[in-house]
């Protein structure tokens, strides 16, 4: 059997499941051992990628390692798997932050075979979501991938985890309601659920989606526009309750701060992303003109999500509510970018680099924030360890002093969220601004507004919990051991290599960045 | 070949006879229980034997002049009547309660006669003596435990309603033989076709119909059957549930379907079309016991009083029947009467025991019987739903076809839709009441709390009987197309 | 072995309960797994057979009542087959979930097999004569098996359910007369009134009569009443059964008899009674959020999935109907197993069902099994990926935006409902305390002393429940598995009529 024969996909995404099912019907103890089984199963998944990166080829922009079976022909649904350049990108991301998670977490974790078991899972389902190219496919994965962060929350997280659980489902489900919803009127319209083919009906402007809805679903009252835009809006709020866009954010903030920190890594680091990836694999292509109509209203979204986002983290004491907004901060420019690159122009070549440039940058920004924002709440985690209650703002002072190592690496990732050049958090938000300025510019004016916010808080926060004077929480606050320094420097390496060499990650997005231009293009 | 059409009657009256010098001559002297059986098993060999010999494989009879119509199937029908006879004498040896036995034996015989006669006649004057036959009998028959203030109160109720009923019918009789100068039904319905119908014809019609009402214990004429039914023996009121029902309603299929058909004195039920006629009236008479009937039995705690309701009721739905005032639906009728004749012997002889074992005839008695007696409980059970009309049991088809005869006269799907609309939701009323004594029954219930001994003190003869109606019941319901052929002659 | 075999199997496995010896109830209980077993046998014959499930195949014809041209025939699709194996797995998983019945267990299981007997005839029917002596079988026995074994307010549950089943049946009963004197074949066969054409006018007022009247059994809205109650009063078997197998006679019906025959009434009918199943599941959802009984709560998810099996008969779409038998299936095995899980494991153990007192409990550290059963069987229940419930739900909907797209919108709100009062009911029954506590609470430790060896779940239990979330994963995951059964049998000619008359596209 010769490598390309293999499945590989397909591999992928069932190593963490059958994983995650072993360990979980397993009688491991607590303790060390289904840390170490994670960890295992975790490592498989990341070996198994490096072997899809030597056979990913980077200068094809469409589907590569395609699989494709039937699967219920009676709901045009085939078992359809494929990546390009960005679902390779997200791939890597998803397994670095889950095993960062899985390392990240505390030894003693009560229920831990149950703890690691589900982390897998969502593993699972983000490898599959990442991989699918058929709607209900996908949408099987991305509702798999609920459940087990549903539970991590739930069983593992603070005081208010009942609370913020329930939210978090509830808030996804509606959208996912939306957007199943949505699909099936788009199903009953074309008959298909491949992302592909409905991207090929959705293009041209001679009513694209609009005028099939019109003609095979018998709602008379609706306009052709208006009924476009209805089907639209359904499938477009999923994702925005996903990744969150303001106004639908409000059960972020909680969540993030109720989750045990480990699980709020993945839950910004890797399953918001999917949010972001939706709007890139789904919404931008198959919906192009819809996006182009309500454009104007997007970008007021994505900038309010942006700006007061920023403002609202500076008015957090908790810090780990603080990093949630700043998280919802920074995938508000992703959305700006994929809004923008909405932009009708004839394919003149005169704005492809302005659009190439800020959906590379959207992608880009996906994959950096993600590992920044994990390594933040990560960091956020070990020091909740030391001092045993949730972090609040002001309470302790002159960390630097005690733990000058910790100091240092929180500083690293403070300045790569704000983007400081030399930092990978700066590539990203640099590609996005350069595509959004040529395209919408007074958006790109306004969204510079939320950098300083971010930049005002993220300096307040280091002046005053890690340096100045000791303040007397802090006293007995412990350096970084060796096994944790252990754990932070890949990423730590990561987020330096590609702030120097961004073009190791740019070369598998490129291809796949033109192609969308040109599918998004009359 | 004439005898052949008469003999039923004449063996039973002859029997009847016997029975009485029998009981005069040698019996006197025993005890009361050791008579009843030995005229019990006098009175079975004899119908037995009768029924053997019967032939019954001859050609309809029609004796013109007398008005008697005689066949196969009008036999078989006056076999049953015997039968369910039969029944309700074994059943009198339940209890203990005149030292007149040979008397009492003849009565229900000549009783039998009386309604042997009204499911061959056609003959105005000969079915109003074969009514009184059997009436007259019953009122007796009614009264018979003298030293009860009940059957005595009940007989007398049951004379007196009888007496002006009968007096009504008669008055209607005269007055359709004064229109039209006949007394033979055919003949009555060919001049009413004849020419334009008299009102005289039509107030005759309605007397005798208010008559009929009377007989089959429809309301508002139903006064007298729970009294009747609580207060006589076990033996009567299983007679009048089930063979005076059954007679009743042969002849009255016999009078509407053969005498009454012309549209002169029908009338017309429909919505939109009703007009005055026995029709119009049974419509209503109907509704009335359909609403009466199932609403009263839902409120009775005694459960003789219930069977009597719950009798009101059926006998509204077998009018339902009859208005549709065809063939198919007279057979349809008669097939509803001989089943729900079968399961009230069923219940009478149900609440005999029960009566016997709990003291009194309260409904909650049946509590726990399923572990007393299953086979009983179970009886129990099939005779309540086949009322209920459950299928398989008989008492399903028999809605079934007297609904769908219904539907399909007077130009169907408009027909009397409305009547059996409102017994379709009346028979879910009595779902109620029968499920609610079905589960009773089925409930464990302590024996020693109830202060009894396990065991029912049932004559294994009546369990007999019990059985027997249980089984035809359920095979008449798993085959109804018997039944059906054997009340067709066919 | 033919599906004919379900009939004789569980008549005579009634009749045999009651042969077994009274002080030994180990005996019914293996006789009734056994006939159970045998039933379910039975009823995969067909599919083992290799019978097209694209032809209505007679399985048995005899005349019953030939003066009324009625027969005793029996006859099996693909869409049947589908509803025999749902039967025979309700069947034996609702045996594994009696075997702690202790009270008079033969005469349970008697009155069990007869009701089996019912379902099993319904759904081989091929003549509507017969199809509604079996579909009114099966109330006595499903009457008593409430009142008799039945817990809180069992009598009223029982009654209600029986006086709805019938004044159901007494509708359908109305509509079948009309049915069989309109056409003028002489028959109640279902395939020759298949062939006639009946009026417009005469659908009109027929249709509603013969579907409503079936779909009260379905727990239509605002006839689905009975539905809590009788639910949540029964018996565990009997309300796997209620919920897993009655409750699809109704619809069954109104496929067969209401749909097929008269397609063009149905289109008449289609957004009233649409408008009714959208309302029930949206309704349905809405109150089980608000009711502190966990059984109440599955009687009313109840409700509201049998509402997506009716919307999607009523989209008279292909996607529609494959949909609905689906779902037909996929809530019979989950709503089952939701029910045994709260009247088995956790109502037999706790003898509470009110949510407030089983919060203080900490169950999911007592039970884990149930706890990791009963959140598959919610998730599978709210309609999760993976499971059947959504592949029938995404194919009724699917159906739904064709033809009433507003409905489908309506309903989606049920969808997002029907996830919060799932997630309500796991939270506050299992998962009221987080992991995080080590130790349990001193409460549950003392209850756990205090039930001891009670709260182990028993074997029967688990392979039961283990069962029945393998085949409602089975068939979520590949769900083609039915759908190659049921696609082709809506292109067989019973439903001639109504691709005529423009459906099914």
């Amino acid at each position: 059997m010769n490598a390309s024969s293999i499945p590989w996909l397909t591999l992928l995404t069932a190593i963490p499941l059958v994983g995650g099912i072993l360990i979980l019907g397993s009688h491991l103890p607590d303790g060390q051992r289904p840390r170490r089984f994670g960890l295992l199963f975790h490592a498989l998944s990341l070996g198994v990628l490096a072997l899809i990166f030597t056979q990913f080829d980077p200068a094809v922009g469409s589907m590569q390692m395609v699989e494709r079976w039937p699967w219920i022909p009676s709901l045009g649904t085939e078992y359809h798997l494929g990546i390009d350049g960005l679902g390779l990108l997200m791939l890597a991301l998803s397994c670095i932050v889950l095993m960062a998670a899985t390392a990240f977490s505390r030894r003693d974790i009560p229920s831990g075979r149950i703890y690691h078991g589900l982390l897998l899972l969502l593993q699972a389902g983000l490898h599959g979501a990442f991989t699918a190219q058929n709607f209900i496919h996908w949408f099987f994965y991305y509702e798999l991938s609920l459940i087990p962060a549903y539970f991590l929350v739930k069983l593992w997280g603070g005081p208010k985890r009942g609370v913020a659980a329930r939210t978090f489902f509830l808030y996804t489900m509606a959208g996912s309601a939306a957007m199943l919803l949505g699909f099936l009127a788009t199903y009953a319209a074309t008959g298909s659920f491949d992302f592909a083919e409905l991207a090929q009906r959705g293009k041209g402007f001679d009513g694209g989606l609009a005028a099939i809805y019109n003609v095979r679903l018998g709602l008379p009252e609706l306009s052709t526009r208006a009924l476009g835009l209805l089907i639209f809006f359904a499938i477009f709020l999923g994702f925005a309750v996903k990744i969150p866009v303001w106004p639908f954010q409000s059960w972020l903030p909680l969540t993030y701060s109720e989750a045990p920190a480990p699980v709020a890594m993945v839950l910004t680091g890797a399953l918001s992303k999917l949010g972001v990836y939706g709007l890139l694999r789904i919404v931008l292509p198959i919906f192009p003109e819809q996006v182009w109509q309500t454009q104007d209203l997007l970008l007021c979204l994505a900038l309010a999500s942006i700006v007061f986002s920023a403002v609202a983290a500076l008015a957090q004491t908790d810090v780990r509510r603080m990093l949630g907004h700043l998280s919802i901060s920074h995938l508000g420019y992703c959305v700006l970018a994929v809004v923008c690159a909405s932009r009708i122009t004839p394919l003149d070549g005169n704005w492809e680099v302005e659009k190439q440039a800020a959906l590379t940058g959207a992608m880009l920004q996906m994959f950096n924030h993600g590992v920044i924002a994990a390594l933040l709440f990560g960091l956020a985690g070990w020091m909740e360890e030391r001092v045993g209650k949730p972090l609040e703002m002001g309470s302790m002072g002159g960390l630097r002093q005690k733990a000058p190592v910790f100091a240092g690496i929180m500083g690293l990732a403070v300045f790569a969220s704000m983007g400081l050049p030399g930092l990978s958090g700066f590539v990203g938000e640099f590609l996005i601004f350069k595509g959004v300025f040529a395209l919408v510019p007074w958006a790109a004016c306004l969204a510079t507004l939320g950098l300083l916010g971010v930049a005002l808080f993220l300096l307040n926060y280091l002046r005053t919990t890690w340096h100045g004077a000791l303040s007397g929480d802090s006293t007995r606050f412990a350096d970084l051991t060796v096994r944790e320094r252990a754990w932070v420097t890949p990423m730590v390496a990561l987020i330096l290599l590609l702030g120097v060499h961004p073009q190791l990650a740019l070369k598998w997005l490129n291809a796949a960045a033109v192609l969308l231009t040109e599918r998004i293009a009359i | 070949m004439v005898a052949r059409a008469v003999l039923p009657e004449i063996c039973t009256a002859f029997l009847a006879l016997l029975v009485l010098t029998v009981d005069l001559a040698w019996l006197t002297t025993w005890s009361e229980s050791a008579r009843k059986t030995l005229l019990c098993v006098v009175c079975t060999l004899a119908l037995g034997i009768a029924w053997i010999l019967l032939d019954r494989n001859w050609e309809p009879v029609a004796i013109p002049t007398l008005g008697w119509m005689a066949s196969p199937g009008v036999t078989c029908l006056k076999g049953l009547i015997a039968a369910l006879t039969l029944g309700s004498l074994w059943l009198s040896r339940e209890s203990s309660f005149t030292k007149h036995v040979g008397e009492y034996f003849a009565l229900t015989l000549l009783a039998a006669v009386g309604a042997m006669i009204l499911c061959s006649t056609q003959h105005l004057i000969l079915a109003f003596t074969g009514l009184e036959l059997l009436s007259l009998s019953l009122y007796v028959l009614t009264a018979f435990h003298k030293d009860r203030a009940l059957s005595a109160e009940a007989g007398l109720k049951y004379f007196l309603f009888g007496g002006v009923s009968a007096a009504t019918m008669l008055y209607g009789f005269s007055l359709l033989h004064g229109a039209t100068g006949e007394l033979l039904l055919p003949k009555v319905a060919m001049k009413l076709a004849a020419g334009p119908v008299e009102p005289i014809a039509v107030m005759g019609v309605l007397f005798a119909s208010a008559g009929f009402a009377f007989k089959i214990s429809a309301a508002p004429f139903h006064l007298w059957t729970p009294d009747a039914y609580q207060g006589a023996t076990p033996g009567s009121a299983a007679f009048i549930a089930s063979v005076s029902k059954l007679a009743s309603f042969a002849l009255l299929a016999q009078v509407t379907w053969v005498g009454w058909n012309p549209a002169g004195v029908a009338g017309n039920a429909s919505l939109g079309s009703a007009k005055p006629g026995w029709i119009a009236f049974f419509a209503f008479a109907a509704t009335a016991s359909i609403v009466i009937g199932n609403l009263a039995a839902l409120a009775q705690s005694g459960f003789r009083r219930f069977i009597a309701y719950s009798g009101v009721a059926h006998a509204g739905y077998m009018l339902v029947g009859l208005i549709a005032n065809t063939q198919d639906a007279a057979y349809s009728v008669l097939y509803y009467a001989v089943t729900y004749a079968i399961g009230s012997l069923g219940l009478i002889a149900m609440s005999a025991i029960l009566e016997n074992r709990r003291g009194s005839d309260a409904i909650s008695g049946f509590a726990g019987w399923m572990r007393e007696s299953r086979f009983l409980a179970v009886c129990l059970m099939v005779f309540l739903l086949s009322q209920a009309g459950i299928p398989p049991l008989a008492g399903f088809f028999a809605k079934f076809y007297v609904f769908s005869a219904a539907l399909k006269s007077h130009g169907a799907p408009h027909g009397v839709f409305w009547l059996v609309a409102a017994s379709l939701v009346a028979s879910c009323v009595a779902l109620y009441y029968y499920l609610r004594i079905v589960r009773a029954a089925f409930e464990a219930r302590d024996l020693a709390e109830a202060g009894q001994a396990p065991g029912m003190p049932a004559l294994w003869i009546t369990r007999a009987w019990i059985g027997a109606c249980a089984l035809l019941l359920v095979w008449w319901g798993c085959f109804p197309d018997k039944l059906l052929s054997l009340l067709r002659g066919s | 072995m033919t599906p004919t075999w379900t009939l004789v199997i569980c008549l005579l496995g009634a009749i045999l309960q009651q042969f077994m010896p009274r002080t030994e109830p180990k005996f019914a209980r293996a006789t009734a797994l056994l006939t159970a077993f045998l039933s379910l046998a039975a009823a995969f014959s067909g599919v083992v057979n290799g019978m097209d499930p694209g032809v209505f195949t007679t399985l048995t014809r005899a005349p019953w009542v030939p003066g009324l041209g009625i027969e005793f025939h029996l006859a099996a699709d693909g869409i049947t087959h589908c509803m025999l194996v749902l039967t025979g797995i309700a069947a034996v998983a609702g045996v594994l979930f009696s075997w702690n019945v202790e009270h008079r267990v033969r005469d349970f299981f008697s009155l069990y097999f007869l009701l089996l007997t019912g379902c099993f005839g319904v759904f081989l029917s091929a003549d509507l004569f017969l199809l509604f002596v079996f579909y009114e079988l099966a109330i006595v026995p499903k009457y008593l098996l409430i009142a008799h074994w039945g817990s809180k307010n069992r009598e009223h549950g029982a009654m209600k359910l029986a006086l709805y089943s019938f004044v159901g049946s007494a509708l359908v009963f109305a509509g079948i007369l009309a049915c069989a004197w309109a056409s003028g074949v002489g028959s109640f066969s279902l395939q020759e009134l298949g062939k006639h054409a009946f009026p417009p006018d005469f659908q009109r007022w027929v249709f509603p009569l013969l579907f409503v009247g079936f779909a009260v059994l379905a727990g239509m809205f605002p006839f689905h009443t009975w539905a809590p109650t009788g639910h949540s009063a029964a018996p565990t078997a009997a309300s796997m059964l209620l919920a897993g197998v009655v409750m699809k006679l109704g619809a069954y019906g109104a496929l067969r008899a209401g749909v097929a025959l008269m397609p063009q009434g149905a289109a008449m009918w289609q957004m009233p009674l649409g408008m009714l199943a959208a309302i029930g599941i949206v309704h349905g959802a809405w109150v089980a959020l608000t009711q502190r009984d966990i059984k109440y709560i599955i009687g009313y998810s109840s409700v509201s999935h049998m509402g997506f099996a009716l919307l999607g008969l009523l989209s008279l779409s292909s996607a529609g109907l494959s949909g609905a038998v689906l779902q037909m299936f996929s809530h019979g095995i989950i709503g089952g197993l939701l029910f045994a899980i709260a009247g088995r494991m956790i109502y037999d153990r706790t003898h509470t069902r009110e949510l407030a007192e089983l919060e203080g409990l900490n169950l999911q550290k007592l039970m884990p099994f149930a706890a990791v059963s009963f959140v598959l069987a919610g998730f599978a229940s709210m309609g999760m990926p993976g499971f059947s419930g959504f592949a029938a739900e995404a194919h009724v909907l699917a159906g739904a935006w064709k033809s009433f797209p507003s409905l489908a919108i309506l309903s989606g709100v049920g969808i997002v409902l029907g996830a919060a009062f799932t997630l309500r009911v796991v939270h506050r029954t299992f998962y009221a305390a987080g992991a995080g506590e080590v130790e349990p609470s001193p409460a549950s430790t003392k209850e756990k002393q205090a039930h001891g060896e009670a709260l182990v779940i028993s074997i029967p239990e688990r392979l039961g429940a283990m069962g029945l979330i393998a085949v409602a994963l089975a068939v979520g995951l590949w769900p083609r598995l039915l759908l190659d059964w049921i696609v082709p049998a809506l292109e067989s000619p019973l439903f001639e009529n109504l691709r005529k008359s423009g459906g099914l596209q």
